[in-house]
This record gives structure tokens, sequence and C-alpha cells, in this order.
């Protein structure tokens, strides 16, 4: 039987960080000495904990969870809910991520930060969401998860309006946390119905129990697993909540590469993840989930091909390929969803965290060379960026090549496992959308890569030109140890199919955690198939794939090369179906006609109606009625003595009058 | 004879009740408005014990709680009198509106 | 004997009471209420409350009445004889008041059933047992430190915040 060792130091560590720099926020604000070593050691030693639990647990054998109570949170009748962290093989995959990734990302904010007057509190903020994060993947029970899903949804709230001053960050902040609410709300009717039926909330209690409560194609677990999809869509941007996302890259740079890319959005695809039983059980759902999730991979990356800011290209290609990850765990290739998760991890991060660094380069050089105005996220304002930025250049080639899916690269083994198994799995149309959203997604990057490292001409002006610099080391070494995961880190799960040496190790680890699921569909939805829709094999579309995604990575490169860009003040308008995509496929216009202005007029009735006219009429007419009241009572008040005898004595006799009579 | 006494008792306390009432009504002087209600509390006392004849002796036992509440009204309201004829070297009620609204 | 005596203290304590009203001289005004105070001090020896008859002598129209005296004098208000009655209006109205209460009340009473039979009182008399058994001061003194314990403490209270009261606000420095 394995133990956790230490586990509630890998929670306590992020957010003993948080408060320390919280309170430095607040008490040293000018000095960052200690947030810069606080807020990296407290999520590093985390991972080292975190990962000396995942050799203890790799060692050991078990596949069981381990679950250790800390205190009882909820005991009201019925209900039982207890802070208890589950350590199984899939809390711990999703524990090294978070930890890894972040400590990765923390390092490199000392640099990207540098100087910011709210560098404490980007620290205390970072740190906490570490926290909440590690709630929400360690959590044993459906309430608990809950608080880390909105724990996180808080840092990203505060995080995306990390520069508040700025009216239209705050604004994405709140975007970002308004559409999550409509998530939260499937959340807690899911508890509710999960409550209603199970009687417990535990995962050991209603996962294990799930195929004895409910049949297969039940209605209930159709309604459960489509109200926990509604959360997913809204932590993890499907259509039609992805809204926030693409706004959210208002927040710093390193906030877009660690929430709204590598961990908090993939919080929804945990969730599938955690209850594939329940998703397993409900056939329509899953198809609900794959569809959805390719029709956002294919909807996101045709965005993405017309946008100029470098983040808001990265921002819908994270979208697309959250979608990949849903089609994923929807056809019920769980394991394939995780993997995804954990490259994607790899190497949005990296491509974030490059795009910070160009974008850093380039504010500061037109800092220095006094230029005000000017977007330093648009691409059209780059160019040959790779003179001044090597190190970026050659690791975001490495990171664009994954996503694209290139052999060796760590997105073609996921990604390829992705589309293999929505295809087998019978969803050949889903496949067709998924292998055409792969070769867009190549087109985008290429498009993206083009833009800002190449070109032989360099569009941020003259004078900031001589100013330009590379990443610093604190952002350097992040880049380089993301740039070797996004090579190497698809390595550890290598199909049968290809000429290479099999490799399982994630399909191994985590197939007792997805066994239920797996059974279940195998009882009623027989054997997968061993041909894609169109027949050939794993072996055959792989290579089609990696050929044709090479083939449009060196297309797309070259065409964009060739062309002569401008900046961007001086660049033309976009026109036809570039401006649709440029404008996003008039999506956010759209929900303003429909539902936010409605809803603001609706609201402004209310107010004016019933808040003004009704409520504050009532209580303004009964303070006025009060005070006329007490105006006649104050008439009375004479500071006479003998006006006051006289009144007494009149009251005497009418009441001796009444009991005399 | 008893009931004869007690009678005539409560009388004479009505009518002390009313000639304190007319006092305070009538006077002006602070001191005098007091006097009479001394007059008014005695009246109080005199039907209390004249109940208490009839009905045991907790009439009497409130009597002696009036007298000391008499004495502590006594005690202050004096000084209040002393303080208010500093500030206005007059003792005229009516003129003492400074505690209006 | 007793009734004349009754009669005649009743009568010299109306009489005083309406003199304490009338009289122009604050001073004057202080006596004629020690004499009403004693006259009622007699009344209650006559209604079998000796006990308070003394303390009525001895705080009321010694202690209490001494105060008003001092305070008189000390204001210098003595011989001064202000203009302290009210317009003829407020005379009228003052005495029609006086006289309505009072003729109300007592015609209350008139007609009134017999206060003995009306409170069910029994005819033995109960404060002449309580007496005989106790004398005039165990009878008033056993309930007054048993049953109104409480009360009689918080009058200590009262008194004392009266005492600091009373001090605070004649003290010649503003407070």
């Amino acid at each position: 039987m394995y133990h956790p060792i230490l586990p509630a130091l890998v929670l306590a560590l992020p957010l003993a960080g948080a408060i320390i720099n919280g309170v430095g926020a607040f008490l040293w604000r000018e000095d960052h000495r200690v947030a810069r070593w606080v807020g990296p050691l407290a999520v590093g030693a985390s991972f080292v904990v975190v990962a000396i639990n995942f050799f203890a647990m790799k060692a050991s054998g078990t596949t069981a969870a381990s679950v250790v109570s800390l205190w009882t949170w909820i005991a009201a009748g019925g209900l039982h809910v207890g802070v208890d962290l589950q350590f199984d093989r899939l809390s711990m995959v999703m524990m090294l991520i978070v930890t890894g990734v972040s400590t990765l990302i923390h390092v490199y904010s000392i640099g990207y930060m540098r100087g910011d007057p709210g560098f404490n509190r980007f620290f205390a903020y970072l740190n906490l969401f570490v926290f909440f994060m590690l709630v929400l993947v360690t959590a044993a029970s459906f309430p608990l998860m809950f608080v880390g899903w909105e724990g996180v949804g808080l840092c990203s709230y505060l995080l995306i309006g990390f520069w508040y001053e700025n009216e239209a960050y705050s604004n994405a902040g709140k975007k970002a946390f308004i559409v999550n609410r409509i998530g939260d709300f499937g959340f807690l009717v899911a508890m509710f119905i999960i409550f209603g039926i199970f009687g417990s909330l535990d995962f050991s209690q209603v996962l294990p129990a799930a195929t004895g409560h409910l049949r297969y194609g039940d209605v209930w677990a159709t309604l459960i697993t489509l109200f926990l999809f509604l959360a997913c869509m809204g932590k993890s941007a499907q259509i039609p909540l992805y809204v926030w996302l693409p706004d959210a890259m208002a927040g710093p740079t390193p906030v877009s590469a660690l929430i709204h890319a590598a961990t908090m959005v993939t919080a929804g695809v945990y969730l599938v993840a955690r209850t594939s039983v329940l998703f397993a059980l409900a056939p329509i759902s899953q198809a609900v989930v794959a569809t959805v999730g390719a029709g956002t991979a294919l909807f996101a990356a045709t965005i993405a091909t017309q946008q100029w800011d470098i983040k808001k290209v990265l921002a819908y290609s994270t979208i697309s390929q959250l979608g990949y990850m849903f089609l994923a765990v929807g056809v019920g290739a769980f394991t394939a969803g995780i993997f995804h998760l954990m490259t994607h991890a790899f190497f949005k991060a990296l491509l974030f965290l490059g795009a910070g660094a160009v974008i850093h380069s380039v504010e500061h050089a037109w800092h220095e060379a006094g230029r005000h105005g000017g977007d330093p996220n648009d691409m059209r304002n780059h160019g040959d960026l790779r003179r001044w930025m090597p190190v970026t250049w050659i690791t975001m080639w490495s990171a664009t090549l994954a996503i694209s899916g290139v052999f060796p690269f760590a997105g073609f083994f996921s990604k390829d496992e992705v589309i293999w198994k929505s295809g087998v799995l019978g969803y050949p149309l889903l496949w067709g959308v998924a292998l055409v959203a792969a070769f867009l997604t190549a087109g985008y990057m290429a498009r993206l890569m083009a833009l800002t490292f190449h070109g032989g001409e360099n569009r941020t002006g003259e004078e900031a030109r001589g100013h330009l610099h590379g990443a610093p080391l604190a952002m350097a070494v992040p880049l380089v140890v993301l740039g070797v995961l996004s090579l190497v880190g698809g390595w550890i799960q290598i199909p049968e199919a290809l000429p290479l040496p099999h490799v399982s190790a994630l399909e191994g680890w985590l197939d007792p955690v997805f066994e239920p699921a797996h059974h279940v569909m195998a009882m009623h939805g027989g054997a997968a198939a061993t041909a894609a829709p169109l027949g050939g094999g794993e072996l055959t579309w792989g290579l089609i794939s990696t050929v044709v995604a090479l083939a449009v990575v060196v297309w797309i490169f070259l065409a964009v090369v060739r062309r002569r860009y401008r900046p961007a003040a001086e660049s033309p308008e976009p026109t036809g179906l570039s401006l649709v995509l440029y404008r996003k496929w008039y999506v956010d216009e759209l929900y303003d006609r429909l539902i936010v202005r409605p809803l603001m007029a609706l609201w402004r009735g209310c107010w004016k109606i019933v808040d003004d006219g009704l409520i504050d009429g009532t209580v303004n007419g009964l303070a006025s009625g009060a005070r006329a009241v007490g105006w006649v009572g104050s008439q009375l008040q004479s500071g006479r003595l003998g006006a006051y005898v006289l009144l007494f004595m009149v009251g005497v006799l009418v009441i001796l009058g009444t009991v005399a009579f | 004879m008893t009931s004869t006494l007690i009678r005539v008792a409560l009388l004479v306390s009505a009518a002390l009740f009313a000639i304190g009432v007319t006092g305070v009504l009538l006077r002006r002087n602070a001191i005098v408005v007091f006097l009479c209600v001394e007059l008014m509390l005695n009246a109080v006392n005199l039907s209390l014990v004249a109940f208490s004849r009839l009905l045991g002796i907790d009439g009497q036992i409130i009597v002696f709680f009036v007298m000391a509440v008499a004495a502590a009204e006594a005690a202050v309201g004096l000084a209040i009198i002393i303080a208010v004829f500093r500030h206005y070297e007059d003792v005229d009620v009516d003129r003492f509106d400074l505690l209006k609204w | 004997m007793t009734e004349f005596l009754f009669f005649l203290l009743s009568a010299a304590a109306l009489l005083s009471a309406v003199f304490v009203v009338v009289s122009r001289k604050p001073v004057a005004s202080v006596m004629f209420l020690i004499v009403t105070l004693f006259s009622l001090a007699g009344l209650f020896v006559l209604l079998e409350a000796h006990f308070l008859a003394a303390v009525q002598v001895i705080v009321y129209a010694g202690a209490i009445m001494v105060l008003f005296l001092f305070v008189v004098m000390l204001l210098n208000l003595g011989h001064v004889e202000l203009p302290d009655f009210r317009s003829a209006m407020a005379r009228l109205l003052a005495g029609a008041f006086g006289i309505a209460l009072a003729a109300f009340t007592a015609w209350t009473l008139l007609n009134g059933s017999d206060p003995l039979t009306a409170y069910g009182a029994s005819a033995a008399d109960p404060i002449q047992s309580v007496l005989k058994a106790r004398g005039a001061i165990g009878a008033l003194a056993v309930p007054l430190f048993r049953t109104y314990l409480v009360p009689f403490e918080v009058t200590s209270l009262l008194l004392l915040v009266a005492i600091i009261g009373s001090v605070v606000l004649a003290r010649k420095e503003a407070p």
C-alpha cells in the first residue's frame, strides 16, 4: 500500500508563498527581493515533493487511490464532506504538470515582471493560483474540487485585471469571471443531482458506484455529464463560452502561459477524465463533448489564421488545442486527452513565454527610444527578430513544430493519437474536422513565426531597433527547458504501429484510472476499429499528417516571408473573409446583440422602474412621512415647562375620564 | 371608623395633588415649582399609606422608596437649579428652554 | 378623638398646601410646605404608619426641606418678590385644571364602592396584627430586607448617583 509523502506540504508551500508575498505586497511593496526568491522556491519545493511522491507511488506499483483526510468541512445530515486529498495516478500526473510548468513560469516571471510596481502582488496571486490548482487536482470530492475550481477562477480574474488601472483590462477580467459563472452553475447543478442519486459527493463513493446506480444511457447520467460539461465549457473555453479567453490575454504574458494555456483551462479536461466512468455511461454526452471539441478546434483555428496580435493567435490556438483534448475525452480516449494536455502544457507555455519575450523586448526598445503608442503585441510591428533573440527564436520553432504535429516533436504523438482515436472510435466526421484543423494549426503557426522572426526586414522602427535585446537569463532558462520538453515530451507514449520502440508509459500508468470507463464502453460499444474511416492504418495516417503538416508549414512560411508587410499603423484594413475571421466571426458582436444588450435593457428597466420607482419610492416616502409626523410632534416641544404640564394634565384627565366612565 | 378615615385620607390626597398641580401650572419660580412637585409626591404618599391600612404593609414600603427617590430628585434638581441660576442669574422656568429639541 | 384629630390635621395640610402655592416669597412657601409635611406625619400616625411618620419628620421635613431652604438662601431669593405668577389667563386655566382634577378624583372616590369591600380586605386589620407582632420598625424592616432587598440596594445606588450628579452639576467651574 502506498502512503503519500508529506501530502499536505504540496498544498501548504504555495499557500505559504502566497501569504508571504501577499503580506509583502502591503508591507514592503518596493522591495522585490523576498518575492523573487519565495515565489519560485515555494512552487519549486512543491514540485520536488510531488516528484518524490510520484516516484514513491511508482515504486509501490499500486493502482489504488490514497486519500488523505485533513479535517471535516461540512457535516450536515446525510451530507458529509471532508477536506480530503486524493493521490492517485491521474492526480499525480496533473500535479507534476502543474507544479513543473508553474516552477518554470515563476522563474520566467522574475525576468518578465522585473521592476513592475506590483511585483509582490503578482507573485502572491501566482502562488495562490498554484495552490488552488493543486486543490482542484488533488480534491477527493466534488465540493472540494469546486473550491479549487472557483479559486483558480478567482486568481484568473485577479491576474487578467492585474494592471487594473487600464479599464479594458479589468473589464476583460470581469468578462472571464462572468462567463465562468455560467459554467459554474452547471457544476453546482451536477453536484446536486449526484448527491440526490448517490447520497455522497466523494469520488471514492460516487465513481465506483456509478455502474450500480445508473444504467447505460441513463437520462440522469446524461444530465449529470452535460451539466459537468457546461462547467468545462466555461473553464476550458469551449464553444459557446470560449469568448473570455482571448480577452484574458490582457493579463501579463506569464499569466497567459500558466493559467490560460498550460494549467487552469485544462481543468475541464481533467474533470471529464476524473468522472470518465459517468461520461462512459452517457453516450449522448460523449457525442456532445466530442462534437463541441472538434467544432471548437476547427472554429478557433480559422480565427487564429487572421489575427495580428501575437497573443490573440496563441489564445485562439489554445482554444483550438483544448478542443482536441475534449475531442479525445469525448470519444473515450481519456489517456490521449491527458497526453495532449501534457504536451500542450509544454509547447503552449513555451509559445506564450516566447511571445512574452518578444513583447518584452519590443516594448523596452520602444520605451528606450521614447516611442509611445503602437501595439507591441502586433506581429506587423515585429519582423526578423531572430537576429536579436536567437534563443527565443530556436525554442519557439521547437514549439511550433510540436504544435503543428511534425515528427518527432511532442505534438505529433499526442495530436496524432487524438485524431486517430476519434477516427477509430466511431466519429469519422470529427476525425476529418480534426485533420483539417491540424493543418490550419500548422498554417497559422508558420505565419506567426514568419511574421515575428523572419522576413529579412524589421518593422519595430529605426530608433527602437538598436534597443532590441534577447531574453534575459531568468527568461531564457525556462524557454530552453520547455523547448527540450516540446521535443522529447511525446516520447513517453509511442504507438505500436510506428516503426519505433513501442513505449506506453503514460497509457500503462493511467489505464487503471480509466479502466472502469473503458469497461463500460467495451460492454456497450464493441471493439474499436483498426483502420481509419477512409481506410489505412495508424502508420499511414501518421505519415500523411506529418508530411502534410510539414508541407503546410513550409508553404505558409515561404508565402508569408516573401510578402512585404508594413507596420500596423500603415497597414490597410482586412477585407472579405479575412475581415470576418479577423473579427472572429462576429461572435462577440452576436453575443452583445442577443444576450448582453437585451439583458442590459431589462436590468436598466428594473433599475429605473422597480428600484428607483418602487423600492426607493417606498423607502423615501416612508422617510418623508416619518419626517412630517416628526415635525408635527416637534412643534409640541416648545421648551416651556408650563405647556408641558398643561398637556400632561389634559392627558391625566382623559385617562381618568376613560377609567371613570 | 377605619373606613371613614381612609376615605377622608384619599380625598385629602386628591386635593393635595390637585393643589400641587395647580402650583406647578401657576408659578414660574423653579424652586416653588419644585415645592409643588414635592406636594404631589406627598399626596401620593398619603394615599399609599391609606391603602396600606387596608391591604398590608407593602404600601408603606413603597412610600419608603418614594421618599428615597424624592431625596435624590431634590438633590439633583436643586443642583440643576443652582447651575442654571449661575448661567442666567434667574430661576424662571419659562426661560429654561435650552433642552428644547 | 381620632377622627377629630384626623380632620384637624387634614385641614392643616390642605390649608398650608394652598399657602405653599400662593405665597409670594419662596421662603414662606418652604415654611408652609414644612407645615404640610408635619400634618401629613400626623396623618401617618393616625393611619398606623408610625415609622413613616418618624421618617417624614426627620428626613423630609428635616433634611430635604433644609436643603430647599439652603438653596433659597444661597441664591438669595428669600425676599425677592419675583413676578413669578403667570398671567391672569394662565391663572384661570391653572385654577380650572386644579379644581377639575380635585373634583374629578373626589367624585370618583365618593361614587365608588367602599374601599374596604372593593379591595376585598378582611375585617381583621392587617397592619394592627403586624404591628403587634413585630413593632413599628420590625413591621417595615422585615419585608424591606427580605422581599424588597434588591430594590432597597438599588435605591442606595440611585442615591449615590444623585450625590455624584449634584456634585458635578453644582461645581463652580464648567464641567
